[in-house]
């Protein structure tokens, strides 16, 4: 059983690094991820924060601002998961307030 | 866990250590907008200061630096004051988090939204804080209270 789950694991870890070999290089603008517009012809995420990011938001750091104010919802979930795991902690854990 | 080491080098070193670890996390949350950082990583920093005065000293004067109840009341503030932003957008007219509608005179709209992105790391940086010093504090609530 153990020998089995080696090769599986050695099998599997071969193709991601066959897989890995064709990605393209860092920072590369022709990579599909950062084209101006998707196969389908609509505008493209990360091309559209690179170019609008500083004059949006009159921020320099764009991760800032992706984070804070195009993805604002997502971070404000991460808080909410942050804080309701501190919440849970205090009503298990806690006998005394 | 709670009492004193009564070590003079761990506390006399804890003790210098921690206000310029809080000073780092401040820069680290005011500063996000031009360098890496933010509230996740400020907040954080600033639960480590005061995890590693609740470490050294012992949970009991440590008390004097932050208060065990102050956790979760701060981490609701924090939470409290992210969704407020948002629902204070709403209240102005926008949509939830659109915040070129914050009601703050003679800005223009980059700069409305910068203050919008500094009011929200704010609050993200209170929230992990007050949690992460909660988490613990619930933790070692138990053990060998003296």
């Amino acid at each position: 059983m153990k020998k089995i789950s080696l090769i599986i694991l050695s099998l599997f870890g071969g193709l991601l690094l066959y897989a890995s070999s064709s990605l393209p290089n860092r920072g590369d603008p022709t990579a599909p991820a950062h084209r101006d517009r998707s196969m389908v012809g609509s505008q493209g995420a990360a091309a559209y924060y690179i170019q609008h990011a500083e004059r949006d938001a009159a921020t320099p750091n764009m991760v800032t601002v992706v984070l804070a104010d195009y993805r604002s919802f997502d971070t404000l979930g991460e808080t909410m998961v942050v804080f309701t795991a501190g919440l849970v902690c205090y009503l298990i854990l806690r006998r005394s307030p | 866990m709670t009492t004193s080491s009564e070590n003079p080098i761990l506390i006399t070193a804890a003790r210098l250590l921690a206000p310029f670890i809080q000073v780092f996390a401040l820069y680290v949350i005011f500063h996000g907008h031009y360098s890496p950082g933010g509230g996740f990583q400020g907040g954080a920093m600033l639960a480590a200061s005061v995890l590693l005065l609740r470490l050294s000293l012992g949970t009991k004067t440590a008390q004097l630096n932050f208060k065990r109840v102050w956790g979760t009341p701060l981490g609701s503030i924090g939470a409290m004051i992210f969704a407020g932003t948002g629902l204070l957008t709403l209240f102005f007219g926008g949509r939830f988090l659109e915040y070129h509608f914050l009601p703050i005179p003679d800005l223009s709209r980059g700069e409305l939204h910068s203050t919008g992105i500094l009011f929200v790391e704010i609050g993200v940086g209170l929230a992990v804080m007050a949690t992460l010093v909660a988490i613990y504090d619930d933790i070692v609530e138990g053990t060998s209270e003296d």
